[in-house]
């Protein structure tokens, strides 16, 4: 059973990193690449080819949620459950239901945009393989790291980190599980 | 990009470039800082302080005397709340003309306080002014501070606060629902989701900064703290395009949230029919009012916070002069506001409206008026003067004046509108109790002690950002037009 995650490489800047990542896909497009970086790095989804995410998505579905749960919620109460005649006004006085539907479509929304983003991140996690890996605790600080994951069987340990040692990382460790 | 594959690989590879990218110096960020030095220096205002009572005294003095004072006027109001729950609202000034007192107008004035954090972190993001950065997590806690002490107002001056959860629909076996005709069910679904999102904002902004606390933590337990509030949050490029996008869209859905806090507020006033409440003007005018107090208290926090812990690198003069420029502007728009409440008054003819609008310059109320008048309008224009917006001392005069404008504003809205209504046989005025006095000046200490708190175990800076402020400058160094902006 390989036990091994991945190969770490440490680079000292953002554009050593891409600049890494890129020529790599170009040369072995079936690898499988992390990146970790202290802040979100200019053109680093470009250059790993990441895909839309999920969370424009969520989020719409969360707003339109809110707003028209909360917009039913008020008909409903005010013209189903508790109907009070005010001097025979109409019962659906849908414009004064706005205000509550707007504020509750916000919360919809942005409640949706937070709970999406931390699933599709599968957070909260607390242990994480790379975790193990020394000196990543500088990926919160000044350190930017790519990691090349042990799935590609044909690519010894060795061989890997001459790869990122030439791709300008200055330092490579062994990720294990 | 100087790197080539086929340099040998060594531990100062990235000195090929000279190491390290730095800083250039821009007007919102001093130059010659580093990732490393921006993380360390921000971290560091958290991890490296503390020590024991007798022996940090001498270096921690004015936090710890100012915590000490402030949270004894966080018990006092805790202690205040009590009595008032047993005893009830007849400990406040407030009598039949004039049921919202002081809780109203204070209410009004704390969640004002709480917009421009959010104005700075949601509509400066979107607009992409990047004076932002330093600025708008401490404004954020400012604004999650100041709306939850606001939350507590109306439910302090209720008659029976122990049923505050009536507003809120939920199945009930009274068969029950809220009134979704009364502005004043809108603000409880206005304030809760403000004050949600907020939060959630907030807490958003923080998780890679608690990573990188959780990174540099030496202690056992707060490494454990701050990684459980991390999350596990490691840096990953897939996280990181969710987190900005997750960000961004949260910054586009409080942008509108903001205005619409402000303007449901106002409708609890303007929907009613009593001369000085009901005008349409009420809406923007709260909104302007609400970013000017908010921005006076943003200043007013910014001064201390820079002087104290060294932060004149990352909160500069600049900041402070931008934040100047919009506490002018918006009171210039507060000042439109009175003008049109004035023009409204006569060109309606309505007797009401008209004696309202005397009763102001020449009531009871009058000194108030012309004092906010004079805070409000008059002492901001010594902002369009360049060297005052940079006078650190001047400036934190002119904010505490208008912070002080701000709240005789909002307690001449509430008060001095309902004194005298339609009937004169109803007619009575509000003198403030102890009581009122107390609650206000407790909440003010409550403030006070959640953001020295908040300073002391939260970065009160956005690490993160800093570190992308510090390429960004860096790139615009490289390629010649860093000066520009």
């Amino acid at each position: 059973m390989n036990s091994q995650y991945g190969t770490l490489g440490q680079f000292a800047t953002p554009d050593a990193l891409l600049q890494a990542i890129r020529q790599l896909r170009r040369e072995s497009p079936a690898m499988q690449l992390e990146a970790y970086t202290p802040y979100a790095v200019e053109g680093l989804s470009a250059a790993l080819g990441l895909k839309r995410n999920i969370v424009p998505a969520a989020t719409l579905a969360g707003g339109v949620l809110g707003g028209l749960g909360g917009f039913l919620m008020q008909w409903y109460a005010a013209v189903v459950s508790y109907p009070v005649n005010i001097g025979g006004r109409p019962l659906n006085s849908w414009p004064m239901f706005i205000p509550a539907a707007f504020e509750l479509a916000i919360l919809g929304a942005a409640l949706a945009a937070v709970a999406s983003m931390l699933v599709a991140n599968g957070l909260p996690r607390l242990y994480h393989p790379i975790f193990n890996a020394a000196h990543f605790n500088l990926a919160t600080r000044d350190q930017y790291f790519l990691c090349i994951r042990a799935d590609a069987a044909e690519h010894s340990f060795e061989t890997i980190s001459k790869k990122l040692m030439e791709l300008g990382a200055h330092t490579v460790v062994e990720v294990r599980e | 990009m100087a790197e080539s594959p086929t340099i040998p690989a060594g531990p100062r590879n990235a000195a090929d470039r000279g190491g390290p990218e730095v800083s250039a110096p821009v007007p919102v960020l001093a130059g010659g800082w580093t990732d490393a030095g921006v993380t360390d220096k921000i971290a560091g205002l958290i991890l490296n302080r503390g020590g024991s009572w007798l022996s940090g005294w001498d270096r921690h003095w004015r936090w710890r005397s100012a915590l000490l004072v402030s949270f004894s006027g966080a018990l006092i109001l805790l202690a205040a709340s009590t009595w008032l729950f047993m005893r009830g609202v007849g400990l406040f000034g407030v009598n039949i003309p004039v049921a919202w007192g002081f809780a109203l107008g204070n209410f009004v004035w704390w969640i004002g306080i709480g917009h421009a954090g959010t104005f700075i972190s949601a509509i400066l993001l979107l607009l992409r002014q990047r004076w932002r950065t330093s600025i708008n997590r401490y404004a954020e806690a400012m604004t999650l501070f100041a709306a939850g002490i606001a939350g507590l107002f109306p439910i302090l001056h209720l008659g029976r606060p122990w049923f505050a959860y009536w507003l809120l629909p939920y199945p009930n076996r009274m068969e029950l629902w809220p009134q979704w005709r009364s502005p004043l069910v809108w603000d409880i679904f206005a304030i809760a989701t403000y004050l949600l999102v907020s939060l959630l904002f907030w807490y958003v902004g923080l998780i890679p900064d608690l990573a990188s606390l959780r990174d540099k933590a030496r202690r056992r337990s707060r490494q454990l703290l701050y990684g459980l509030l991390a999350l596990g949050w490691r840096g990953d490029a897939r996280h990181w395009d969710r987190y900005e996008t997750a960000y961004l869209l949260l910054a586009g859905l409080a942008t509108p949230l903001v205005v619409s806090v402000h303007t449901v507020v106002s409708l609890d006033f303007a929907i009613g029919n009593t001369p000085g409440y009901h005008s349409t003007i009420f809406p923007p005018y709260f909104v302007a009012g609400a970013l000017f107090s908010g921005f006076a208290m943003v200043v007013t926090l910014a001064i201390p916070i820079r002087h104290y812990l060294q932060l004149q690198d990352f909160i500069t003069l600049r900041h402070l002069d931008l934040a100047a420029c919009v506490m002018l502007a918006c009171s210039l728009f507060v000042a439109y506001g009175y003008l049109a409440e004035i023009f409204t008054a006569y060109y309606s003819g309505d007797p009401y409206e008209i004696a309202m609008t005397q009763d102001r310059f020449t009531g009871v109320y009058a000194p108030v008026y012309w004092a906010y008048i004079g805070c409000n309008v008059l002492a901001p224009q010594c902002l369009w003067w360049r060297r005052l917006r940079r006078c650190v001392p001047a400036l934190l005069a002119v904010s505490l004046v208008i912070n002080a404008g701000m709240w005789m504003e909002r307690f001449l809205i509430v008060v001095q509108s309902l004194h005298r209504d339609f009937l004169p046989s109803s007619w009575d005025v509000f003198v403030p109790t102890l009581w009122d006095w107390t609650f206000l000046l407790g909440s003010i200490a409550l403030f006070v002690w959640l953001f020295l708190m908040f300073v002391r175990y939260l970065p009160l800076i956005s690490m993160a950002e800093m570190r992308g402020l510090v390429h960004e400058t860096a790139e615009e160094a490289r390629s010649g037009e860093g000066k520009a902006r």
